[in-house]
């Protein structure tokens, strides 16, 4: 499988998820948040950052069932789903990920006819990635 | 200064297509320009400036020392793929039009047909943005426009039926062109319906071609252009779009992912052109993936938000439609050379001389790649 190859400013997204938090970048001075990380706010054009931690909870805006041809490890898992969920408190912010059946399962576990734009889901960590589940 | 019909292509030529050719990409580049150069009556010695895009392997330097051409004093490369291909044609306009240059050639040579596919290439493209969607098994750009393709048939009800409608007409319009890849191959709804997933909801003829070819096309100024052999077809107007908090490709974390770089566009080129939407008798619409055509029959205006999937209907597509668009069959059904058949084609219509003519076509509109910062052009021969 592919590990996210971390750049300076998505660093801290990963170090959280690998202590099972998620967390998304925000403006120290404004407090909007912004995602994907980067160095500076879009909004005020401030540099200082927090790092929010958010609910875990929201809804799949889209999702789709990739076929093979595919790198190998993942045509092994093929097909399976990849989500895109809108977080619940900013639906703005929205995360590719994948929807399983519990946390560690494998991207096919769930029968992609489970799945509904809309749908409650929150979030589940494994092996330092985060993964979602139906609510 | 304007850049309004000031200057014209006058030239065009390619390289057959094929799932596989036997030469390199450098020597289809240097045979696709020379063949354009001959169309145009130009000599190599006579160019001066050259336009390409990201992801094209031949570079400047090697072209210009085979072919022979002239002391350059303009050469520029646009930006993120498929995106670039009418911005070549807008960057030698404007050096044109400036006096930094006299005679310009764009082109585009691709082997994808035969060589490497790019998403394969994983490590380098990881860290900004793809950290956060490729160990997701988000890894193609076929997945990538799916996942938008999703929301888009979700939020509007269109339907797989719309997206059909965009692959027939390609196909259709491929199956008039002796040049075209899918030239003799007919297709039907039932042969799209049960066609193999790529990744859905895009099936296998949502998706284009993978291509080996080149393609070229020359530009002179308005004045020079009179002296060439073949009709001028000017370029009136012509637009990058980058719109604000893009994301190339995943534009999912866009405040509104459905309005994408088009929109931006459509706003400049239609700003600085004599005509409207409703104005345009043929377009040749950027076309990797189906969706990516209504989403710009929206984003140019030829329909309201959320009409491209409703606007296919009734044939509005074919010759004889609303919009016939992709004449040659586009980057679905003649050949994926990312998006440069479709400027030689649109020059093609308004020379009269496609092989699927739209009767008396006067004004056609190339786009290049939605979903990515793209660039289009408004083309006419009216002089
Ligand atoms: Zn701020």
């Amino acid at each position: 499988m592919l590990e996210p190859v971390k750049d300076t400013t998505g660093a801290p997204f990963w170090e959280y998820a690998a202590r099972g938090e998620l967390r998304v970048q925000a403006c120290a001075d404004c407090g909007e948040l912004r995602f994907p990380p980067r160095p500076c706010c879009p909004h005020c054009q401030s540099f200082a950052e927090e790092w929010r931690p958010v609910s875990g909870r929201g809804r799949v805006w889209s999702y789709v069932v990739p076929h093979p041809p595919l790198l190998p490890d993942y045509a092994a898992q093929a097909p399976y789903n990849v989500v895109v969920v809108e977080l619940e408190e900013a639906p703005r912010i929205r995360l590719v990920g994948n929807l399983v059946t519990v946390a560690g399962a494998p991207l096919n576990s769930l029968d992609p006819g489970r799945i509904r734009i809309g749908a409650r889901v929150h979030v589940v960590f494994a092996d330092g990635l985060p993964q979602w589940v139906l609510s | 200064m304007t850049l309004k019909d000031a200057t014209a292509i006058v030239g065009i030529g390619r390289t057959p297509f094929a799932r596989h050719l036997a030469e390199d990409e450098r020597t289809l580049a240097c045979r696709a320009v020379l063949a354009a150069l001959d169309d145009a009556g130009i000599a190599p010695g006579e160019v001066d400036a050259l336009a390409s895009y990201t992801m094209e392997e031949t570079d400047e330097v090697e072209l210009a020392k085979a072919v022979g051409l002239g002391d350059l004093t303009f050469f520029s490369k646009a930006g993120y793929g498929g995106g670039g291909s009418c911005a070549t044609v807008a960057h030698l306009a404007a050096a044109i039009a400036s006096g930094q240059a006299s005679v310009g050639v764009a082109w585009r040579s691709r082997k994808r047909g035969s060589g490497p596919r790019p998403w394969t290439n994983t490590t380098v493209q990881l860290p900004t943005p793809a950290q956060w969607t490729r160990p997701f098994g988000l890894l193609r750009p076929a997945d990538e426009i799916a996942m938008l393709t999703r929301r888009y048939l979700h939020e509007y009800g269109a339907t797989r039926d719309h997206l059909f409608n965009v692959a027939l007409a390609c196909r259709n319009r491929a199956n008039q062109n002796p040049a075209a890849i899918m030239y003799d191959r007919p297709l039907t709804r039932e042969m799209y319906m049960s066609s193999r997933w790529i990744s859905e909801p895009l099936c296998l003829f949502d998706n284009c071609l993978e291509t080996d070819g080149a393609l070229a096309c020359v530009l002179v100024s308005r004045e020079r252009a009179r002296d060439c052999p073949n009709t001028p077809v000017y370029v009136h107007s012509a637009a990058q779009g980058l719109p604000a908090q893009h994301h190339g490709m995943v534009n999912y974390w866009n405040d509104d992912p459905l309005t994408g770089p088009a929109w931006t566009a459509a706003r400049h080129l239609w700003k600085h052109a004599d005509f409207t939407p409703q104005d345009v008798d043929v377009a040749q619409i950027y076309d990797a993936f189906t969706s990516l055509v209504p989403l710009s029959l929206e984003g140019y205006g030829f329909c309201g938000r959320g009409e491209g999937g409703s606007f296919t209907e009734g044939g509005a597509l074919e010759i004889g439609g609303r919009l016939p668009i992709n004449t040659s069959g586009g980057g679905l059904s003649e050949a994926y050379v990312h998006g440069f058949n479709l400027i030689d084609e649109g020059v093609r219509q308004l020379r009269g001389t496609s092989t699927a003519q739209v009767p008396d076509a006067t004004t056609c509109l190339v786009t290049a790649g939605e979903g990515v910062p793209t660039s289009a052009l408004l083309l006419t021969n009216r002089s």
